[in-house]
């Protein structure tokens, strides 16, 4: 049986936050009295991990994705519940506890600006307690399944955003963590340097059975790494399940254009029964339900003069859209 | 076995800040340069006589402004401005997940910066003593010895009231305004000024209290042969290493709870 390596119960945080009224009135008074206000940003929020699961949170800005991963990498201290990651209280920041987890936040970056990134790599390998040797083989296995070679040793300053990315994954995966957290991995990067960057993931989950929790505005990044999402509103947990089941409930039809032999055909067609999304000339859009498609489409195509035919899924964006906006799914 | 690692560690940092320092080696002449105060203090002293008040030969003057250039060389700190921008911008959140408390980087950039001013101090002193040839002297090696594991001291004493001046980042977000409200007597009680010794009785007593002479007046004394006492000296900057260390452990720990990661 697979083990939970990160198990969350109740957990809630809340943040000081203080307010100003605006103009010069409210500069003063806020000068002399500030005004501040206790904000729970995660609200009582209980889910678990299995070991080399890639899991995926999703929700609009400022949710609390970000937040989660932060408490679940020890990164900040949580204010009620409790976190379990691999065994440990990830906020005492126990030294073994460390050397299991590696953040990766997109946009920010650990490597030495002026250098290249081969000396933050070897800066890294002694802060995890690497030797030389041991050192050099993860950083040549690493550059060649990221595919860098000679940017490892360019002065930091001169790489371009894929290149850096890629160095900074390098610079966070060299202790070879089991537990990744991956906050926006792809942003900013071009489309190419993203699906790359995915592929690599994907590849180091299947060798090293590495446990991945990722935020992404992206659904690429989503549809493509993640089984299991956990979508996050205004600091709750709205939905924790399979991405598939959700978009099968979210997007429950599907579209079909018919390209009819003839407009006789299509007007044939148009009155037969099924959901028209729409018509022109002999091409026609239907809706029909998942669970229907097969006898729908071969009561079709028994019965009409069909030239062509095109299944369009709905585009995801738009089916997850919905989940950052609701409260509560419920599959 | 844990020291051995940490050493590894530490050297590795030092080795690399030492590479990055080297980038900036114009800036860090610059700053060698920037440290010159003491020799306008001392121009001072000797044009209006007020050696004579405190019984100091120019000599003696001289040799003890040129070794607080040289003190203040060697244990200047700037701690708490990279944290508070670190901390700020969310750069300190990668390191704080590392098995390695984030200071030991700015301690090694420390360290590493202070290698790369030696030859620039050494130039600035090859300068002074062209100027003030009488000034030459070779102190003994117990002495020098002596000199550099103080100056080594007097800067653990300036980078543990600094960084614990940083870990108010984490309350205040604006830490460094303590450090400037800091910065008042370290100029004028550390002796970069003025000996400690010209002070009032009555004021030196309180000043021989806090830490602030033994940043530079104490090991610019010893270097520079000036009547000083020696192991009382040593005595008071490891006493108050002794007691800052475990005020930063404790602040940094509760400070850490407070991190709420802004920027990232």
């Amino acid at each position: 049986m697979v083990q939970n390596i990160i198990d969350v119960k109740n957990l809630s945080k809340s943040f000081d936050i203080s307010s100003k009224e605006p103009g010069l009135k409210g500069t003063i008074k806020h000068f002399f009295k500030r005004q501040t206000k206790s904000l729970k940003v995660i609200k009582d929020i209980s889910f678990e991990i299995k070991e080399g699961e890639i899991v995926g949170f999703l929700g609009a800005n400022g949710a609390g994705k970000t937040t989660i991963l932060k408490m679940l990498c020890g990164l900040i201290y949580p204010s009620e519940g409790s976190i379990l990651v691999s065994g440990y209280l990830p906020f005492r920041r126990k030294e073994n506890f460390l050397k299991n987890i590696t953040l990766i936040m997109g946009q920010k970056q650990q490597l030495i600006w002026d250098l290249p990134p081969i000396e933050s790599f070897y800066l890294n390998a002694s802060i995890y307690d690497l030797d030389k040797f041991e050192a050099k083989k993860r950083i040549k296995k690493l550059s060649e399944m990221l595919e860098i070679d000679e940017e490892l040793y360019i002065p930091v300053r001169k790489l371009s955003l894929g290149q850096r990315m890629k160095s900074e994954l390098l610079a966070a995966l060299i202790h070879e963590p089991n537990i990744l957290f991956l906050d926006e991995p792809t942003l900013g990067l071009d489309i190419n340097a993203q699906r790359n960057l995915r592929k690599f993931l994907q590849k180091y989950n299947k060798e090293t059975n590495a446990t991945i929790c990722l935020t992404s505005h992206y659904m690429k990044d989503i549809t493509s790494l993640c089984k299991r999402v956990i979508c996050v509103h205004e600091g709750a947990i709205s939905y924790d399940g399979k991405l598939d089941l959700l978009l099968k409930k979210l997007s429950p039809v599907k579209e079909i254009l018919i390209v009819c032999r003839s407009e006789e055909d299509a007007i044939k067609l148009e009155n037969s029964g099924f959901t028209v999304k729409n018509k022109i000339k002999n091409e026609i859009t239907i809706k029909i339900e998942n669970k229907s498609i097969t006898s729908s489409l071969k009561t079709i195509l028994n019965n009409f003069d069909i030239e062509d035919l095109f299944i369009n899924e709905p585009p995801i964006d738009e089916v997850i859209g919905k989940v950052l906006i609701k409260k509560d799914y419920d599959i | 076995m844990i020291s051995n690692l940490i050493n590894r560690k530490i050297f590795t940092l030092l080795k690399v800040q030492y590479s990055n320092m080297l980038e900036y080696r114009v800036e860090i002449a610059l700053w060698a340069i920037s440290g010159i105060i003491p020799f306008f203090m001392l121009n001072i002293w000797t044009n209006n006589n007020l050696n004579e008040s405190i019984n100091i030969s120019d000599t003696l003057l001289s040799r003890y402004f040129l070794c607080a250039f040289f003190v203040r060389q060697f244990s200047v700190v700037w701690v708490v401005f990279s944290f508070e921008e670190d901390s700020l911008m969310g750069k300190v959140s990668p390191y704080l997940i590392q098995p390695l408390n984030p200071f030991f980087r700015y301690f090694a950039q420390h360290l590493a910066e202070q290698i790369t001013r030696f030859p620039f101090a050494l130039i600035i002193a090859f300068f002074f003593f062209i100027f003030n040839p009488e000034s030459i002297w070779i102190p003994n090696l117990g002495i020098l010895l002596l000199s550099i594991v103080s100056t080594f001291l007097s800067f653990l004493i300036q980078f543990l009231i600094q960084s614990i001046v940083a870990c108010l980042c984490f309350w205040t977000e604006k830490a460094s305004s303590i450090e400037r409200l800091l910065f008042i007597p370290t100029l004028f009680l550390s002796g970069l000024l003025a000996p400690v010794v010209s002070f009032p009785a009555y004021v030196k007593s309180w000043i021989y209290l806090t830490p602030f002479p033994y940043l530079i007046d104490f090991p610019a004394n010893l270097l520079s042969g000036n009547e000083t006492n020696i192991s009382g000296g040593l005595i008071m900057q490891i006493l108050w290493i002794l007691i800052l260390f475990p005020l930063f452990k404790k602040i940094w720990s509760e400070g850490t709870k407070k991190y709420t990661a802004m920027g990232s």
